[in-house]
């Protein structure tokens, strides 16, 4: 079955840092220098102190699901999930490469890029 | 400063149609209005506080407030919650008479995705690109089935919760909906024909979902003194609550919701508990929203709720906890994609004793509204309303 093309995500002033990255096929997880926590969604302010001070660390690539969903009603389907990264923060994202019925909460999975139509790629994660 | 006691609930209204391509979304907010007024016998001229949500035409009340011709008004709030707007602006409207800014408050709620064919569920949305998280989500295919989707899969794996518990939902709505004649799906459905259903998003069928539907409804909530000089009977406004829950960072638990903080602002503003509740309205977007805001409200514990919902314990006459006499979302209609309203609506009707005969409540003195708008799985606004029988 084809995969479901994936939308360019919209990249702001906030978010650009996070996509140039990725266009250069590196993960990096916004981290706070003040408090020293990641976050995500990726913005220029930490949400849990208030500090603009945010880095752009690589991230490991580790994760593992939280949840997950298969959208059975769609062209194509597709599993979306929350993965936890390594990192902390827990994060949407698709689960790819892999046979959908045999994903399960708990399980590892690993970052990998996936192309967009017509923008930077976006962080996916398939069975470690 | 509490609104309990502060004002009534004197006047509702549903619309009885569930396709409407012959009519105007403004026609249908202001059918409703001119419903809610007769059931409270007031007129648009007293009318002096005006609230609606997102679903109103145009931005705010303006649009609305003239096509209505309303030209009394010293209070409007155009509080935008998504689906649970109206259970809050019912508790905004109680808050503002108390306070004296209006008397006479009348509360819209209207739209037709059916009519405009939208696939409201299963397709991707992207709402507004200033949205920060906007380039986070949109491209992972988010839905709304998805996201609720992925609640109602955490809380199975967490609590042991089942797609046959949750169908129990489902079931005792369609045991409601047999009896109103409006109902989009009337027929009584069991826990088989539930998990037989197509899947939608894993773990969530085609029953575990609430229908698309045209209509609207309208509630009128006045002053006690007015209140005392109409015929209707009285429900009284006791105990509102109201919050936001998000992902907070990416620290976040997608089995609980914001009723568990609405709930408990409620019930302590009304000095009531869950075991006083004979009648409770939960939103039904999809079985997993009902079941996890019964856990949040305190009916069940945090994780018992499958066990709490099986075996008909929401069905009228036969369990312990009457839910959705209507058919609510997932069988009698979910206008405009906003179930808050007809929340309130059923509510109404069992404290004056006029929900059907064979759902209706015995003694119905104390009921309780709650509604989550917006997505479960990402970031919600809930609000909780309880209503008293004068
Ligand atoms: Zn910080």
């Amino acid at each position: 079955m084809a995969a479901r093309p994936i939308p360019a995500p919209i990249v702001t002033v906030e978010s650009e840092p996070f996509w140039n990255a990725a266009r250069e096929r590196r993960f990096v997880v916004p981290t706070c220098a003040a408090c020293g926590k990641a976050h995500w969604y990726p913005r220029a302010m930490c949400p849990f102190c208030g500090t603009e001070k945010i880095e752009w660390r690589a991230a490991s690539g580790a994760g593992t699901i939280y949840s997950f969903s298969v959208m059975r009603r769609a062209k194509e389907r597709y599993a979306i999930a929350y993965v936890t990264l390594a990192e902390g923060p827990t994060m949407l994202t698709n689960i790819v490469d892999c046979d959908f019925d045999t994903l399960r909460i708990g399980q590892s999975v690993r970052a990998v890029f996936g192309e967009t139509t017509d923008g930077p790629p976006v962080p996916l994660f398939r069975p470690a | 400063m509490t609104i309990k006691g502060k004002a009534y609930i004197a006047g509702a209204f549903e619309h009885p149609t569930r396709h409407a391509p012959d009519k105007s979304v403004a026609q249908l907010h202001a059918e409703v209005a001119l419903g809610a007024l007769a059931d409270a016998g007031l007129t648009r001229d007293d009318v002096d506080g005006y609230f609606c949500a997102g679903d109103a035409p145009g931005p705010g009340p303006a649009t609305m407030a003239e096509y209505l011709n309303l030209t009394k008004l010293r209070h409007v709030d155009s509080t935008e919650l998504g689906g649970t707007s109206y259970v809050a602006l019912a508790g905004h409207a109680a808050a503002a008479i108390a306070l004296g800014k209006c008397d006479v408050a009348l509360i819209t709620l209207a739209g037709r995705p059916r009519s405009e064919g939208m696939a409201t569920g299963t397709t991707p949305r992207l709402r507004d690109p200033n949205q920060p998280e906007a380039g986070f989500e949109f491209p992972y295919g988010l839905t709304t089935a998805n996201g609720y989707a992925m609640c109602a899969m955490r809380h199975m794996h967490q609590y042991g919760t089942t797609s046959e518990q949750l169908a129990w939902i489902k079931v005792a709505a369609s045991h409601h909906a047999q009896h109103n004649p409006n109902a989009m799906l009337p027929d009584v459905v069991t826990v088989a024909d539930v998990v037989a259903s197509p899947l939608i998003a894993d773990p969530l069928h085609r029953l575990d979902c609430c229908v698309i539907s045209d209509g609207g409804g309208a509630l009128v909530i006045v002053r006690p003194e007015i209140a005392k000089s109409l015929r209707r009977p009285g429900v009284k406004i006791v105990g509102a609550g109201e919050t936001v829950k998000h992902l907070a960072g990416g620290t976040f638990d997608l089995t609980t919701s914001g009723a568990a903080r609405s709930g408990a602002a409620a019930f302590a503003e009304a000095g009531v508990k869950p075991t006083d509740i004979k009648y409770v309205s939960i939103y039904d977007s999809f079985t997993i929203t009902v079941l996890i805001q019964l856990e949040d409200l305190g009916f069940c514990a945090k994780g018992a709720g499958g066990k709490f919902v099986s075996d008909g314990n929401l069905i009228s006459g036969a369990g312990k906890l009457p839910f959705n006499t209507d058919g609510g979302g997932l069988c009698n209609n979910h206008p405009a994609n906003r179930g808050g309203m007809t929340k309130v609506i059923e509510a109404v009707r069992q404290l004056r004793g006029e929900a059907h005969p064979a759902v209706q409540v015995k003694n119905c003195d104390l009921a309780l509204a709650q509604g989550t708008g917006m997505q479960l799985g990402t970031r919600h606004c809930s609000s909780t309303l309880i209503m008293e029988r004068e």
